[in-house]
């Protein structure tokens, strides 16, 4: 299904785990340098109402002096676990993008602020990096060096599924659940 | 030596290797896509990492933007000395990553300075071997860390798991490394295995056997059934694609082993990202290439 910004409290409830969703809008990159600066209270140069957040340490190139995304796969979550939750209702953000999926803080922050979380393909770099259609802005960039920088990014059908949802379903959950008991049930 | 040769032998190595994964890859990719439920998110997950390895393909760019580890296996003839490749291959390197087949990988541990050119200490990482005949052979590997992170090392007997020192043991080592894995280490996944040996040797051979096809038979009976089950078992956990759920869980297990101390027994399991990226070619002492050792 087509998710196009603004990224509404409305629409971002209405999604469900295992949603598979292109997005197109804008969306912000940030990553660890940012997460913990945030959290550590400074202030973020961009609004993040409403906004989608990447865990993305992408490649990108000035081209005719125009910034060109290389490369934009997802970096692993979990290293935001601490602060996602609590940023997310601070701000307002309503979603994140990432690997690997997050914890029972992040989740319950979802419920209770209404965000979830999209599960991006871990390694799809050029793919990825295709569906970026513009490039705005940068942020952040002399503080924190190109990968850790906020990015500007417009996408247009960017593809995720969503692996954890306003209700309090977590794929990762699920399948680490089904497939212990499997496991249990092969060892005999 | 025209190292000159080497050295744009060893680039295009570095290139091929970042930008196209082998054929058995490719084989076990599109096998695991045809196995997963239409419509499913593991069918999803798989056809855009199919998607994603044409395209990397076409425009000549990194698979996935992690370009890893750079690991390199050479086997030296006689003309050609250890020096000399080492500073050979590290040209290629730093060339590489100028143009964009590898990304700046290489971060100082103690400052956490990135050296900006994948150079550093133990970065290449290498392993030499004398060549038997008159080729020197040149293997490559790129491994990401988010798919090291999830390799791991068990110490037999293991209670938590019921493992002893037996290959059934071992069986029960490498499904809990597929369980504790799930997605996380970008699955599916290829298992790399060394029973025995030091905690040091055991990781190198465990790494070093991934360089076997996907397809292949273990010479070692009892391996090559265990392969057999592990794969078989693994697949039926419900894992799948990137953690989503699914039939592909693994697309490869490959067990070799090591002696071991009396007081010692180790498992070692690397594990192995979809974006399985290895290559390498043997080359005559003139530079030209005479074979590359995986089809694409």
């Amino acid at each position: 299904m087509l998710l196009e910004a603004p990224f509404t409290e409305e629409k971002i409830r209405a999604l469900k785990v295992g949603d598979k969703v292109e997005i197109t809008g804008l969306i912000y990159t940030g990553r660890d340098a940012v997460h913990k600066y945030l959290h550590d209270g400074g202030k973020p140069p961009v609004d993040l109402k409403d906004s989608i957040i990447y865990h993305c340490g992408p490649v990108v190139v000035k081209e005719k002096g125009k910034w060109v995304v290389k490369a934009a796969g997802p970096t692993t979550s979990i290293r935001e676990e601490p602060y996602q939750g609590p940023l997310m209702e601070q701000y307002g953000i309503r979603a994140v993008i990432g690997k690997g999926g997050m914890g029972p803080k992040t989740l319950k922050y979802c419920q209770k602020v209404g965000a979830v979380y999209f599960h991006a393909v871990g390694g799809a770099a050029q793919v990825l990096a295709e569906r970026v259609v513009d490039v705005p802005n940068v942020h952040l960039a002399e503080k924190f060096g190109s990968p850790e920088a906020i990015w500007e990014f417009q996408v247009e059908r960017f593809p995720v599924v969503v692996t954890m949802d306003s209700h309090g379903n977590s794929l990762h959950d699920q399948v680490l659940a089904a497939s212990s008991d499997r496991l249990k049930d092969i060892l005999g | 030596m025209e190292t000159k040769i080497l050295q744009a032998n060893l680039l295009e190595l570095i290139r091929r290797t970042s930008a196209e994964l082998p054929g058995d890859v490719k084989q076990a990719i599109a096998k695991g896509l045809r196995k997963e439920k239409k419509d499913s998110s593991g069918q999803y997950a798989l056809q855009v990492i199919s998607d994603n390895i044409g395209m990397a393909k076409v425009n000549s760019l990194p698979i996935c933007q992690d370009t890893g580890t750079i690991i390199c296996y050479a086997e030296l003839p006689s003309w050609c000395d250890e020096k000399t490749f080492r500073k050979t291959y590290e040209r290629a390197v730093v060339k590489a990553t100028k143009v964009g087949y590898l990304r700046q990988n290489s971060v100082d541990s103690i400052t956490g300075v990135n050296s900006g050119n994948n150079l550093g200490p133990g970065n290449p990482a290498y392993h030499f071997h004398p060549a038997k005949g008159k080729s020197l052979t040149v293997k490559m590997m790129l491994k990401g860390g988010g798919s090291e992170n999830m390799s791991a090392q068990y110490s037999l007997p293991d209670n938590r798991i019921g493992a002893g020192r037996d290959l059934e043991g071992v069986r029960r080592c490498l499904l809990d490394a597929v369980v504790n894995a799930q997605g996380k280490g970008c699955g599916p996944g290829i298992l790399g295995v060394c029973v025995g040996g030091d905690r040091g040797s055991g990781y190198v051979a465990a790494k070093e056997t991934l360089f076997r096809l996907l397809d292949d038979k273990n010479d070692d009976k009892r391996l090559a059934k265990l392969e057999r089950q592990i794969m078989k078992e693994a697949n039926s956990l419900g894992i799948g694609p990137m953690g989503f759920g699914g039939e592909t869980t693994l697309l490869g297990v490959k067990i070799t082993h090591r002696n071991r101390v009396p007081a010692s027994f180790f498992v070692s399991v690397a594990y192995m990202c979809w974006a399985f990226r290895r290559n390498g070619f043997q080359m005559g002492e003139g530079g030209k290439i005479s074979r590359w050792l995986y089809e694409s």
